[in-house]
């Protein structure tokens, strides 16, 4: 594919702008060279996209079964309601009696997600899931200081987490203290009460965690880090799983993210703009920051989500969960004849890790190996390498939007790959065979990076 | 009630027969009783799409859609050329996941290293990112990358946009360093504040370029005194200017961040937005977030891919410089488009229509009794000042259909025009203010 900036020609341009209808003012200070933007005519560059757009694996391509980002289906009136003029063309700093309308979807976004997690008071000014991390740690930090408890400078963190938790907790100027899991992947209670203590902040936790296991223990967990003087932070990445069902607030968690882009249906974007709002309890209201970005909120995202919501309801809600963890049980019953989960024995909830580790001694085919070939078969590959704990892993999340028959198919191809990986090493690690292009160098990419285009 | 789960209840019985499950309480044993929730959610019970369709219209019915905007401070109101919206709606590029399966999602990582590049040429910088949540976000980043082992205090100026303040201050909470505020004075930078306040302790000093209130700071005085001391100079720019202006690289900023919103993107009461950064080439590896490189594949064949992963949250973890794991992608994208379309000369042209019709709005609010506050060069935006009670002229203004400027407090107005404000709309508003004053205008 070409880049942009190798079509059109010098002076090609569109025709966007009306003559100015006021004398015109330069002030001093002008750029030395102009920027070597495109200089394009409209058919090229509707081209130029058309064929990128091509070469992108989006929801409506195939099944994206990407363990803990649960690419769920984007309804359709979600967009719509988006894009609605009295949304899209109104100025943040506008007179609160000339938006009511926004206010109004705040609010009811605001309220349904109290329910739905259990919370007492929401902020939807997070942008983004890591962002709601920090929002949330900043609110444990200023509640300690407010009480003059300096000594809690420390946040427990499972072995299974996300890298966000520990990245967000160090820039929320906390340290880090890793707890282990047992076999069943599951807290360590005994490790977790040797690292609760008086310098505990506060725990961080996803339930069901990163292998897909709902921690049965919760209450004892939220109860010890409690009694140690600390406050416990669920990250919402995996609501999908219970949503309607059980409550972060039942579980005796008091600050609470979520990712609207998971649970809510709001799409991904190649990687955003997503949302993240975090919940917290009565007492913890005062201690939410006032100023983590610029205006309100990402309120188109809002927006989507609350027409999700409205659609929904909460019995919908209930039923998404449920659908969510059954699809995912299926799926595995399906391929559990060749696929191992790790750890073994267990009931999943949502998603499932399976390890290519035997696989990968035996045929010298790796987890990557496995994914890369499910490219051929119009799947997305799934979540690779994570949780860290598991060996050669692979996290698989169908949700709750994929019908039978697509479990089915991802299964039939799995069982195919599974042969064509014992008899054709070779052809698993040249995969994909049918994409745009091979496999990258990513090596080289890193050595001497070339970030940008090179003018000729 | 509405769903968007395919299999009937049937299927889904005959799925919970092969996982061995009589019901669906069967699926969820692992969680304690207690822990259950016995009588469901108390929401609002779900509707049909066409049902949900009429409360969300009605819901945004109720917002007032201004003709004409004269408000900027922060979110601005630009045309968006259509193929920007044509291109940003697509469902492929919108229903795709962040690309880390390099080999079937060429198409994004090619149009956000596009963006990349256009971002360098705008900002006239080495390396950009593929972008933050918004501009008060990557200003709070910028700030992260200056601080070292030996320099850890930052000062920003306060003629900066006090929402950036307010975000930056809130970062810096979270990370212990601490915050200089170097006052403004008649709407610019303290020259002279700023540089008392410049000691070998001090990382780096972030300031904003037209200022909050609109003036053209002496940039190229400012990055000189900040190297002098030895910190690193963070310039936040309005990116429709950069059409026209001197560029944070030719004047020697480390770090140019701003708002990408003027770029193609909707106002949207606030969000989602774009926060660009791009830096120095030796600051590269301290840029937060995703970027993306170019390499090529087993063939030969050109290709993109997420690169310097090595600084991220998922490899480092707590050692990351910064645990944000998005970017504003679609954003990105309607930036790109939208430069695109614009090119080179059609980024020009809206910034000069831009600076031309803010000072015919001075010119014709002049008349209408509203005072220039600040006797400074401009770009888009400026002050004035009355004794007029700025409520009834905000009232007047409204009436005509017309959002006039942000009342800062004291009979002071932060006034902004845009391409969008035709010579008419600019007379309409001075006569509405002149309604109230009392002034005659010539219109």
């Amino acid at each position: 594919m070409k880049l942009v900036f190798e079509l059109g020609s010098r002076g090609r341009r569109m025709s966007i702008l009306p003559e100015c209808d006021v004398p015109e003012y330069v002030p001093g200070n002008e750029r030395s060279t102009k920027p070597r933007l495109p200089e394009v005519s409209e058919t090229e560059l509707a081209r130029h996209y058309s064929e990128l757009e091509d070469n992108i694996f989006g929801l409506n391509n195939g099944m994206i079964p990407l363990g803990s980002c649960t690419m769920k289906y984007n309804p359709k009136i979600n967009e719509r309601e988006a894009s609605l003029t009295g949304f899209t063309d109104i100025h943040p700093l506008q007179d609160p009696d000339t938006v009511k309308g926004c206010r109004e979807v705040i609010k009811e976004t605001e309220d349904a997600l109290c329910e739905i997690t259990g919370m007492d008071a929401m902020t939807l000014q997070p942008s983004a899931g890591a962002h709601g991390e920090f929002t949330g740690l900043l609110t444990i930090k200023k509640y300690h200081d407010s009480r003059g408890d300096n000594a809690r400078t420390k946040i427990i963190v499972p072995d299974s987490a996300h890298g966000t938790n520990p990245a967000s907790a160090a820039m929320a100027g906390f340290k880090i203290v890793n707890v282990s899991s047992t076999e069943e992947g599951i807290v360590d209670l005994d490790a977790l009460r040797e690292a609760a203590g008086p310098d505990t902040a506060g725990l961080m936790l996803t339930n069901p965690n990163t292998l897909g296991i709902f921690d049965r223990n919760i209450k004892e967990i939220t109860d010890i880090i409690h009694e140690a003087g600390g406050l416990c932070y669920y990250d919402g990445a995996n609501l999908n799983a219970i949503v309607g069902n059980a409550r972060p607030g039942d579980m005796g968690f008091d600050v609470v993210h979520l990712n609207l882009h998971k649970t809510f249906s709001t799409p991904h974007a190649c990687g955003g703009p997503g949302a993240g709002p975090v919940g917290c309890r009565a007492f913890l209201r005062d201690f939410l920051p006032k100023h983590m970005r610029s205006f309100s909120c990402n309120f188109l995202v809002v927006v989507r989500a609350l027409t999700y919501i409205k659609m929904l309801g909460g019995d919908g809600l209930a039923d998404v969960s449920r659908n969510a963890v059954l699809n995912a049980n299926y799926l595995m019953s399906l391929i559990s004849d060749k696929y191992e989960t790790s750890p073994e024995g267990v009931r999943f909830m949502h998603e499932f890790v399976i390890t290519m580790e035997k696989m990968e001694k035996e045929h010298n085919v790796s987890a990557l190996d496995i994914a890369k070939m499910l490219d051929d078969y119009g799947i997305h590959p799934p979540t690779m390498y994570f949780p860290l704990i598991v060996h050669e892993a692979l996290m698989v999340e169908p949700t709750e939007t994929e019908p039978k028959e697509m479990l089915e198919y991802l299964s039939d191809s799995l069982h195919k790959i599974y042969e064509q990986s014992i008899t054709d090493p070779e052809y698993a690690h040249s995969a994909p065979h049918t994409a745009y292009i091979t496999r990258p160098d990513e090596v080289k990419a890193a050595r001497k990076p070339v970030v940008k285009y090179a003018f000729e | 009630m509405g769903s968007f789960i395919p299999n009937t209840p049937e299927e889904q019985k005959e799925m919970l027969d092969v996982v061995g499950a009589k019901s669906f309480d069967d699926l969820f044993t692992d969680i304690p009783e207690d822990v259950k929730l016995r009588n469901g959610l108390d929401l609002p019970e779900g509707k049909s799409e066409l049902e949900t369709d009429r409360e969300m219209k009605s819901l945004a019915s109720m917002n007032k859609v201004y003709g004409s905007i004269f408000r900027g401070a922060g979110a601005y109101w630009h045309y968006i050329p259509a193929i920007v919206k044509e291109v940003t709606t697509n469902e492929t590029f919108v229903t795709a996941y962040t690309p880390y399966q390099p080999e079937i999602n060429q198409g994004v990582l090619q149009s956000i290293f596009e963006y990349q590049t256009m971002i360098c040429e705008l900002t006239g910088m080495d390396v950009s990112n593929a972008s933050v949540y918004d501009g008060a976000t990557a200003a709070a980043e910028a700030a992260h990358m200056c601080i070292d082992r030996k320099r850890k205090k930052m000062i920003i100026s306060e003629a900066v946009d006090p929402k950036t303040i307010a975000v930056v201050e809130t970062y810096c909470y979270g990370s212990g360093t601490e915050l200089v505020k170097v006052p403004a004075k008649d709407g610019k930078t303290d020259l002279d504040a700023l540089q008392a306040a410049l000691d070998g302790s001090i990382a780096g000093v972030i300031f904003q370029q037209p200022d909050y209130y609109g003036i053209l700071e002496p940039a190229r005085e400012i990055i000189d005194m900040i190297h002098g001391a030895g910190a690193k100079a963070v310039m936040s720019v309005n990116p429709t200017t950069l059409g026209y202006l001197e560029t944070p690289g030719e004047l020697g900023a480390d770090i140019a961040v701003g708002e990408g919103q003027p770029l193609g993107i909707d106002l949207a009461y606030g969000g989602p937005y774009l926060g660009f950064m791009a830096a120095v080439q030796k600051l590269e590896r301290q840029l937060p977030g995703r970027i993306i490189g170019q390499t090529e594949d087993t063939e030969g064949k050109r290709s993109f891919v997420l690169t310097l992963q090595a600084r991220e949250q998922h490899i480092r973890r707590e050692k990351a410089g910064s645990n944000i794991c998005s970017n504003q992608a679609l954003c990105a994208l309607a930036a790109s488009v939208y430069m695109a379309a614009m090119g080179p000369d059609g980024m020009r042209e809206t910034a000069v229509q831009c600076a031309s019709k803010a000072h015919y709005l001075r010119d014709r609010l002049a008349e209408a009794g509203l005072r220039q506050k600040y006797d400074s060069e401009f770009f888009n935006e400026f002050v004035t000042v009355s004794e007029t009670d700025t409520d009834a002229i905000m009232k007047a203004l409204d009436a005509e259909n017309i959002l006039g400027g942000l009342p800062l407090g004291h009979g002071e107005i932060l006034w902004c025009a845009t391409e969008m404000n035709t010579k008419a709309d600019i007379e309409r508003a001075a006569a509405a203010v002149a309604s109230v004053t009392g002034k005659e205008v010539t219109a």
